[in-house]
């Protein structure tokens, strides 16, 4: 835990931002989009550096948590108390459902099966012509809290997103480090050793499947609830690549280093953005550059220098 | 005669053209050592394979202590009583020594399905892995990470992790094999001090260390078991010296 102050200094900067002057909608906006997605990615990251699961579908489950307010807002169902484990919920089970299949392939096929069922869920979406279709939704109104408008204050908002994340990174860490976790790890180096003290790892790697997809799912909440629209292009293949991107960027090896992945990712692709007109031609290669030359990713390059 | 512990009936495995199992029967004694001997590509270790549920025999069964074991897999072999170490050493070299035995001790007290609690200060496995790494000498290189052990100490910590989970067949595949002369020495005076304790299926090439631990050794060549006897027996079997021993020695 002492390595990882920078991450507790991110989540504490990010904490005391709207109190130092940075509470308006532009900044708590991004704040916020930076907060979620390191929330989804802290979940991968769970994924492919505790139980080694390469996940290229990752989006899909945000998507599917995401597109479960949608629905229900369209349907007037608009409170949390409902809305909340609606999207929780139908993530966990499509990461049940697919995570059943994938899971029993590994290397390259699993990452091919997660890529194929996240554009399942993609092409689904699309074709949801009663809630947008490609166009997207837009919310009637943010999700509400027992009838209060509290998600639609920005501050509040911001908070309990910040909440969110450190409550996954919390969690995440705890499972890692619990037997179940212990299992998970251990199956990630070496699964005949797992099979060989009497346990067979699949049951444990569908149960941190169901779980990150579960987190994946509360993400995808937030995330409609912070653009108040959701749309196909959440659950493309790209944006799983942005966040398996953020975990490797972050280095795979530690949980937390996923957010500091989701920080630079974002904070580099809004600036690069505002700056530069054809900044997509730069950002490639820099991401390219970057995972070449920071082994161990940023959160690596923070514990040698310190550790 | 005692009911024997493992029973082999007619086990059969083919690769391709190749009858690596070719019709295999064989009895494991409560109490004894066994050693399976043969030239490299006999089969042993995937006789090991068949027996431990990594690989499936085309045909035959697999019965251990009454109970007719040939579709388990190999977890559900292993919480049956059956442990085993593999040929080429198969630990998690990330994890520390301790770890490593820790997981097996969790998998034998009960659910891994355990979520809140942090494995790795659990008293109550903690001290069993400990007592394992203890019984094969590794106690004071419990906290090194496997990885980074010599040959020799990964070999006897795939032991403790096998012993850890209290099997009642302890199934070796060449424990001694790439191990210096010092670390062989140690490792048979542990496999000596377990003898009284474990019924073993033993693999090994080292003929001096297979007649120094065996009661009753088998001879498997292509596939087929030519003899089963007694040390003194197969020393003296004819065939077992023309088809083996010969050309060892020679
Ligand atoms: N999965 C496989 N596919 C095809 N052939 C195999 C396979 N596994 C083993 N074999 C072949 O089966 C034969 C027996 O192999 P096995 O590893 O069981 O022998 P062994 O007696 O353990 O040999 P060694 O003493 O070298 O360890 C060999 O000819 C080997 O090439
Ligand atoms: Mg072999």
């Amino acid at each position: 835990m002492r390595e990882a102050w920078l991450p507790l200094a991110v989540l504490l900067a990010l904490g005391a931002a709207p109190l130092l002057g940075f509470g308006g909608s532009y900044e708590t906006t991004l704040m916020a989009r930076v907060m979620i997605l390191a929330m989804a990615a802290v979940s991968l990251s769970f994924l492919v550096g505790g139980a080694g699961l390469v996940s290229l579908g990752h989006a899909a489950s945000v998507g599917v948590g995401a597109y479960a307010v949608a629905i229900l807002d369209a349907h007037n169902v608009t409170e949390a108390a409902r809305v909340l484990p609606a999207a929780i919920g139908a993530a966990a089970l499509f990461s049940m459902v697919t995570g059943a299949v994938a899971i029993r392939t590994s290397g390259v096929h699993f990452i091919m099966i997660t890529l194929a069922f996240g554009q399942m869920a993609f092409f689904t979406a699309s074709s949801l012509a009663a809630y947008g279709g490609d166009d997207g939704y837009t919310l009637y109104s943010r999700t509400e809290v027992w009838g209060s408008r509290l998600l639609g204050n920005r501050l509040t908002f911001h908070y309990v997103c910040l909440g969110a994340l450190a409550l996954t990174w919390a969690l995440c860490a705890m499972l890692l480090a619990s037997r179940f976790g212990r299992v998970l790890r251990a199956a990630r180096e070496n699964a005949q050793r797992v099979e060989a003290v009497g346990l067979a790892p699949y049951p444990f790697r569908l149960v941190a499947y169901v779980i990150a997809g579960a987190i994946g799912g509360a993400a995808g909440f937030l995330l409609a609830n912070a653009t108040e629209f959701v749309s196909p292009a959440g659950i493309s293949w790209q944006r799983s690549g942005e966040l398996l991107f953020m975990v490797i960027l972050g280095g795979v090896g530690r949980l937390w280093g996923a957010i500091l992945g989701a920080v630079a990712f974002v904070l580099l692709e809004t600036w690069l953005a505002d700056h530069v007109a054809h900044w997509k031609m730069v950002f490639g290669p820099l991401l390219v550059l970057a995972v070449l030359f920071l082994k161990g990713g940023l959160s690596g390059l923070v514990v040698r220098r310190h550790g | 005669m005692a009911e024997p512990l493992l029973r082999l009936v007619d086990l059969r495995k083919h690769y391709g053209g190749l009858a690596v199992t070719d019709g295999v029967s064989l009895d494991v004694l409560p109490g004894e050592i066994h050693a399976v001997i043969g030239p490299n590509g006999a089969g042993k270790t995937t006789l090991i394979h068949e027996i431990t549920g990594v690989v499936r025999p085309d045909a035959g069964q697999v019965v251990f202590a009454g109970r007719d074991v040939t579709r388990l897999s190999l977890p559900r072999r292993v919480r049956a009583g059956l442990a085993r170490t593999f040929q080429i050493t198969s630990v998690v070299p990330g994890f520390t020594a301790l770890a490593n035995v820790a997981l097996a001790v969790q998998a034998r007290l009960g659910s891994s399905f355990r979520f809140l609690r942090p494995a790795a200060s659990e008293a109550a496995t903690n001290t069993a892995a400990m007592d394992a790494l203890a019984e094969v000498g590794l106690a004071d290189r419990a906290e090194v990470p496997a990885g980074a052990l010599s040959h020799g100490e990964k070999r006897a910590l795939e032991l403790a992790i096998a012993l850890a989970t209290k099997p009642r067949l302890l199934l070796l595949d060449e424990p001694l094999a790439g191990a210096g002369p010092e670390e062989t020495e140690r490792l048979i005076a542990l496999l000596t001090r377990l003898k009284s304790a474990y019924t073993i299926l033993l693999v090994e090439h080292d003929m001096q260390a297979v007649f120094a631990l065996a009661d009753r050794v088998s001879v498997l060549v292509y596939g087929r078991v030519i003899a089963t006897g007694t040390v003194a027996e197969i020393r003296g079997n004819p065939e077992v010296r023309a088809a083996y021993l010969g050309e060892d020695e020679a």
